[in-house]
C-alpha cells in the first residue's frame, strides 16, 4: 500500500481527544458499572462487550480486552477514535442517568487497540483453505471487515480498489484530529496481517473494471464502492478557483497538501458531519474567519451537536438560514457567495440577495451515490442511489451483497464495519453451507423466566 | 494455551474457578447459569436442616468512592427445602458433567452427617465441604464456627464424614482463631482430603447512628455478621500461606476470601492454594467476571510460561518466612520522580506525621518534595500515598554490609548497618 508523504497538511492536527496515560485508564474503567444487557452495547453496531474489556483494562489484562474488541470489531482501533460516541455508547451510559459523566469508552477502547496495534498483538489466524473465492469491490472500510472476516473462514480475497490506498474515507476522509491517515494506514497493515487478501488497486468500476469480470472471477462478490464525488450547488461560476467540494479537498488535505496561501476568508456550504469537519480544519490550519452556511439552522443541521460545539469552542462561524443562489468572483477566483436568507421551511425569503465574502468556498452539501453502477445489473435493485440488501447485506442478486455507505447511504465507520461482517458471515454461510461460529458465547446469564421452584 | 485444569483434593474442574458456598451458588438455576459464564466449579450453598432467613441480611464498608471494599451477611445456610436442593443438584451434574459440584453441608448429629453425605453423593456430588466456618447465626446453635474453634470436635466430625463419604471430603475452616495451623492439622488429623479457607470473619458493619441500631438492621435489632469481600483478602492470604508452609500441613488448600479478579488468583495459588472460590465480587458484579479471570489468568501464565497450574502453586512459599530471617542490612530508599510528580505532598504529609520525617519540602520553594536520603528507612508509605503510579519507587541501597538476619545476628553476632531514622 501507498505510503503518504510526511509534509501532509493533516500532519498541523494533534489529536482533539488526549489518549490516556496507563494509569489514567484504570481509574476511568474502575467507575464502569457492569450493567447488565448495557445499554452501551446495544447501542453499538458492532455490539462490542464493551463492560468486560473494560473490566480487563480495570484488571491489567490489556490483552484480552484488546481481544474483547476485535472479536466483535476488527476496526476497533478506528472506532475508538472516529466513533461518535458521544451519540452511540458514551451518550447511553447510565451514569448519563444520575448526571454523573458517563464512561469514556471510546477513550478506553482506544487504550486497549492502541496497544494491541503497538505491540503487534494478533488474535486471528486464516481458516483452512475452502476453495471459494470472494471479490471485495471497494477497500473501504466495509470491505475490510468483511474480507478479514472471510479470511478467518477460510476463503480467498481480492479487493478491487481505485486509490492506490486502502481505508475509503477512514483514509482520506476522517477528520484528522481523530485520526491521521498513517494511523490508518498502520491498522490497516495489522488487519492484512491475517494474510491472504489480494489487493488490486487503480481498479474503477465502470471504468477499467467491469462488475461482470468480477462476478465470473468468484464464488461471491461483496459491493463496498462507498459514495461518489461532492456534490454540486449547480450555480454559475461555481467552476471558478477557490471552489471546492468538501470531501475532494479533505482527501487532499489528508493525504497530501493544500494550499491555503491568501485565504482569510473562507466559507463551508452545509449543515452536515462533513461540513462541520471541513469549518474545524480550516480553522485548524489557520483560516481566521471560517463560517458555516447552511440554509436551516442549528437546531436542525443535520451534523452533530457535540461536533459544532466543539467548532463553535474553536472559533466557528455560522450564516444560518442562508443559501447561496450565485458565485461572485474576480480574476478567475471566488471572491463572494451570492446568498438569501430562508425561513422556517428552508424556503428563500425574495429580496434578501446578500453577499458574503469568501477567498475559499467547500461545498458540502452531500456526496452523490453509486447505485447507479448496479442498477443495470438483473437482481440489483437500487432505491435512491442506494444499494437494497437484506438484514445480511444479501442483495437480490444471488451471491452478491452489499455493505457500507453504499447501502446505508452514509453512515460510520462502524457501520461499514458491522455491515461488512455481517456481510461476510452470511457469505460464508452461503459458500459452505454453515453458519460461521461466533466469535465467543455471550451466555444470556440472568433468568427471565418465573422465579425457580 | 497453558492448561487450566485445576485438580483440588482430587476435585477436578476445567478451571480452578469455583463459586463459593453462598447466594450465588444457591439453586440450580444460578449455578449452571454460572457454568455457562465459564466458571469451572461451585460449591453448593449449605445444606443442613433449612432454616429461616431475617430480612435484611447485608451490609457493606464503604471508603472513598468504592461502595464495597468490604461485606457482611447475616444469612444463614439453605432455606430451599433438601429435596429440591438435591434433585437440582442431580440436574446440574446431568448436564455440567465435566465441571465440579461440591456441597457444602452443615448438620450436627452423627447420624444426621450420615443421611445428609449419603444424600449429596447420590445426587452425584463431586466432594463435600464441611462447613465448619459461619460465625452468625448458625454457631449460636453449635454448628459452624463453633465446631471450627474447636479442633477436636473439627477433627472428630470430619472423621465421621470420611467414615461415610466416597468422595473427597473439603473442611472449611473459620477464621475467627488465634492460630489458624491447629484447626487446618485437625483437619488433616481427621482424614480431611483438603481444607478450604476462609470462611467469613466475625463482625459489625457498622451502626445507624439516627436509630441507634447496629446493621444490618432487623427491625430495632441487629447481630454480628460475616465479613468478606475485598478487604478481608490479606488475613485469608496469610492464613493459607501458614498452613502451605509447615511442613506438618500436607493436604491441597481451596482458597477464599476476596479474590475478586485473575490477580487474586494468582497470589492465592502462589501461597499454596489448588483453586480459588469466589462470592463477593459475583455478588456485585455477576458472574460475568470470570471471563476476565479465566483470559487474565491464561495471559498471565503465558506471559511468565506457566504450562500448568502445579507450576503456580506454592511458588511464593519459599520466600515466606519468619521476621527472625529477614535481612536486616538490605536497604532501600524512597525516590521522587520530579517529572511525574503533581505536587500533592501526600508522601510529606505521610512521612511527617506517619513515618519518620525524612521527605521535607523543596527548599526552593517548588511542589516537589525532597527526600532525606539518609534519614529515610525505606518504610513505603509515601509510595502508598502517591497517587501517581510509579512516581514513588523505592531503591535499592548498597551499603557496604553483608546480609545479616536478627536470627544469624543473635546466633553469630552478625554485624548489622547503623539504624537509621532512630534518634
Amino acid at each position: 500500500m501507498a505510503r503518504f508523504p510526511d509534509e501532509r497538511s493533516e500532519a498541523a492536527f494533534s489529536d482533539f481527544k488526549d489518549a490516556y496515560t496507563p494509569a489514567q485508564a484504570v481509574v476511568e474503567a474502575n467507575r464502569c458499572l457492569f450493567c447488565h444487557d448495557a445499554p452501551c452495547i446495544q447501542v453499538c453496531p458492532t455490539s462490542i462487550d464493551i463492560p468486560q474489556f473494560i473490566r480487563k483494562i480495570a484488571t491489567g489484562n490489556l490483552k484480552s480486552s484488546a481481544r474483547t474488541i476485535f472479536e466483535s470489531n476488527i476496526l476497533g482501533t478506528s472506532c475508538a477514535r472516529v466513533c461518535p460516541v458521544e451519540v452511540l455508547c458514551v451518550g447511553d451510559c447510565v451514569y448519563n442517568e444520575m448526571g454523573i459523566p458517563p464512561i469514556q469508552i471510546g477513550k478506553l477502547q482506544r487504550t486497549a487497540t492502541d496497544k494491541a496495534l503497538e505491540a503487534g498483538w494478533q488474535f486471528f489466524e486464516a481458516g483452512a483453505d475452502t476453495g471459494k473465492s470472494v471479490g471485495c469491490i471497494g477497500g473501504g472500510p466495509a470491505s475490510l471487515a468483511a474480507a478479514h472476516e472471510l479470511r478467518r473462514r477460510g476463503h480467498a480475497v481480492t479487493i478491487y480498489e481505485r486509490h492506490d490506498y486502502l481505508g475509503g474515507l477512514n483514509t482520506d476522509g476522517v477528520a484528522p484530529y481523530k485520526m491521521r491517515a498513517d494511523d490508518v494506514a498502520a491498522e490497516i497493515d495489522w488487519v492484512m496481517a491475517i494474510g491472504g487478501i489480494e489487493v488490486r488497486h487503480g481498479a474503477v468500476l465502470g471504468d477499467n473494471l467491469g462488475f461482470g469480470e468480477v462476478e465470473a472471477a468468484h464464488d461471491a462478490v461483496f459491493l463496498g464502492v462507498g459514495l461518489g464525488p461532492d456534490k454540486a450547488l449547480g450555480l454559475p461560476g461555481e467552476d471558478l478557483a477557490g471552489i471546492d467540494g468538501a470531501v475532494d479537498w479533505i482527501a487532499r488535505m489528508k493525504t497530501g497538501t493544500v494550499d491555503l496561501s491568501g485565504v482569510e476568508r473562507a466559507i463551508v456550504v452545509g449543515g452536515g458531519n462533513t461540513a462541520i469537519d471541513a469549518v474545524r480544519e480550516l480553522i485548524g490550519l489557520g483560516v481566521p474567519e471560517v463560517t458555516m452556511v447552511y440554509r436551516g439552522n442549528e437546531e436542525n443541521k443535520s451534523g452533530y451537536a457535540h461536533e459544532w460545539v466543539a467548532g463553535k469552542a474553536e472559533g466557528a462561524r455560522a450564516a444560518w438560514h442562508t443559501q447561496p443562489v450565485g458565485v461572485v468572483g474576480e480574476a478567475g477566483r471566488v471572491t463572494a457567495l451570492r446568498c438569501v436568507r430562508t425561513d422556517d421551511n428552508k424556503r428563500n425569503i425574495a429580496g434578501s440577495e446578500h453577499d458574503l465574502a469568501a477567498d475559499l468556498v467547500l461545498v458540502a452539501i452531500g456526496q452523490s451515490k453509486l447505485g447507479a453502477l448496479f442498477g443495470s445489473i438483473d437482481g440489483i435493485e437500487v432505491k435512491w442511489g442506494q444499494v437494497v440488501t437484506d438484514d445480511d447485506g444479501a442483495t437480490g442478486r444471488p451471491g452478491v451483497y452489499a455493505g457500507g455507505d453504499c447501502r446505508n447511504g452514509g453512515k460510520e465507520v462502524v457501520n461499514a464495519a458491522a455491515e461488512g461482517k455481517a456481510a461476510a458471515r452470511a457469505i460464508h454461510a452461503l459458500l459452505t453451507g454453515a453458519s460461521a461460529p461466533a466469535d465467543r458465547p455471550h451466555p444470556d446469564h440472568i433468568n427471565h423466566g418465573p422465579a425457580h421452584a | 494455551m497453558p492448561d487450566l485444569t485445576a485438580n483440588c483434593a482430587g476435585i477436578v474442574s476445567p478451571n480452578p474457578f469455583w463459586l463459593a458456598s453462598a447466594p450465588p451458588a444457591n439453586s440450580g438455576d444460578q449455578v449452571m447459569r454460572a457454568f455457562d459464564c465459564g466458571w469451572g466449579g461451585a460449591v453448593w450453598k449449605t445444606l443442613g436442616t433449612p432454616i429461616q432467613n431475617v430480612s435484611s441480611r447485608f451490609g457493606a464498608v464503604a471508603y472513598r468512592g468504592n461502595p464495597a471494599i468490604g461485606f457482611n451477611n447475616i444469612e444463614l445456610i439453605t432455606d430451599r427445602p433438601l429435596d429440591v436442593n438435591f434433585r437440582e443438584i442431580a440436574e446440574v451434574k446431568k448436564r455440567y458433567p465435566k465441571h465440579a459440584v461440591v456441597v457444602s453441608l452443615m448438620v450436627e448429629s452423627r447420624e444426621e452427617w450420615k443421611q445428609i453425605i449419603a444424600r449429596s453423593i447420590d445426587a452425584g456430588a463431586d466432594g463435600i465441604e464441611l462447613n465448619f466456618g459461619c460465625p452468625h447465626g448458625m454457631c449460636e446453635r453449635g454448628m459452624g464456627s463453633a465446631v471450627g474453634q474447636e479442633p477436636d470436635v473439627n477433627e472428630r466430625i470430619t472423621s465421621w464424614a470420611k467414615e461415610f463419604s466416597t468422595v473427597p471430603v473439603l473442611v472449611k475452616l473459620t477464621p475467627n482463631v488465634g492460630d489458624i495451623l491447629p484447626h487446618g492439622l485437625a483437619a488433616q488429623r481427621g482424614g480431611g482430603d483438603g481444607v478450604s479457607l476462609i470462611n467469613t470473619i466475625k463482625s459489625l458493619i457498622g451502626v445507624d447512628i439516627d436509630r441507634m441500631v447496629p446493621m444490618p438492621r432487623v427491625d430495632g435489632m441487629s447481630t454480628n455478621g460475616g465479613y468478606c469481600g475485598a478487604a478481608v483478602r490479606p488475613i485469608a492470604l496469610h492464613m493459607v500461606a501458614a498452613l502451605a508452609r509447615d511442613e506438618r500441613f500436607n493436604i491441597p488448600i481451596s482458597g477464599i476470601g476476596g479474590v475478586t479478579d485473575w490477580r487474586d488468583t494468582v497470589e492465592f495459588l502462589a501461597l499454596g492454594a489448588s483453586n480459588v472460590q469466589v462470592c463477593t465480587e459475583v455478588m456485585l458484579r455477576g458472574y460475568r467476571i470470570v471471563e476476565d479471570m479465566i483470559d487474565g489468568l491464561q495471559e498471565y501464565m503465558v506471559d511468565k510460561g506457566y504450562n500448568n497450574l502445579d507450576q503456580i502453586v506454592g511458588a511464593a512459599i519459599p520466600a515466606f518466612s519468619e521476621w527472625g530471617n529477614l535481612d536486616l542490612n538490605y536497604e532501600t530508599v524512597a525516590k521522587i520522580d520530579a517529572k511525574s510528580c503533581i505536587g500533592c505532598q501526600a508522601c510529606l504529609v505521610a512521612c511527617h506525621d506517619g513515618a519518620h520525617q525524612c521527605i521535607h519540602p523543596d527548599p526552593a520553594g517548588g511542589r516537589v518534595p525532597v527526600v532525606d536520603e539518609s534519614e529515610c528507612v525505606g518504610c513505603n508509605l509515601c509510595e502508598i500515598v502517591c497517587p501517581v503510579p510509579d512516581c514513588i519507587s523505592m531503591v535499592e541501597v548498597d551499603n557496604g554490609y553483608a546480609a545479616a538476619t536478627w536470627n544469624q545476628h543473635v546466633s553469630d553476632g552478625a554485624a548489622l548497618r547503623p539504624k537509621k531514622g532512630a534518634h
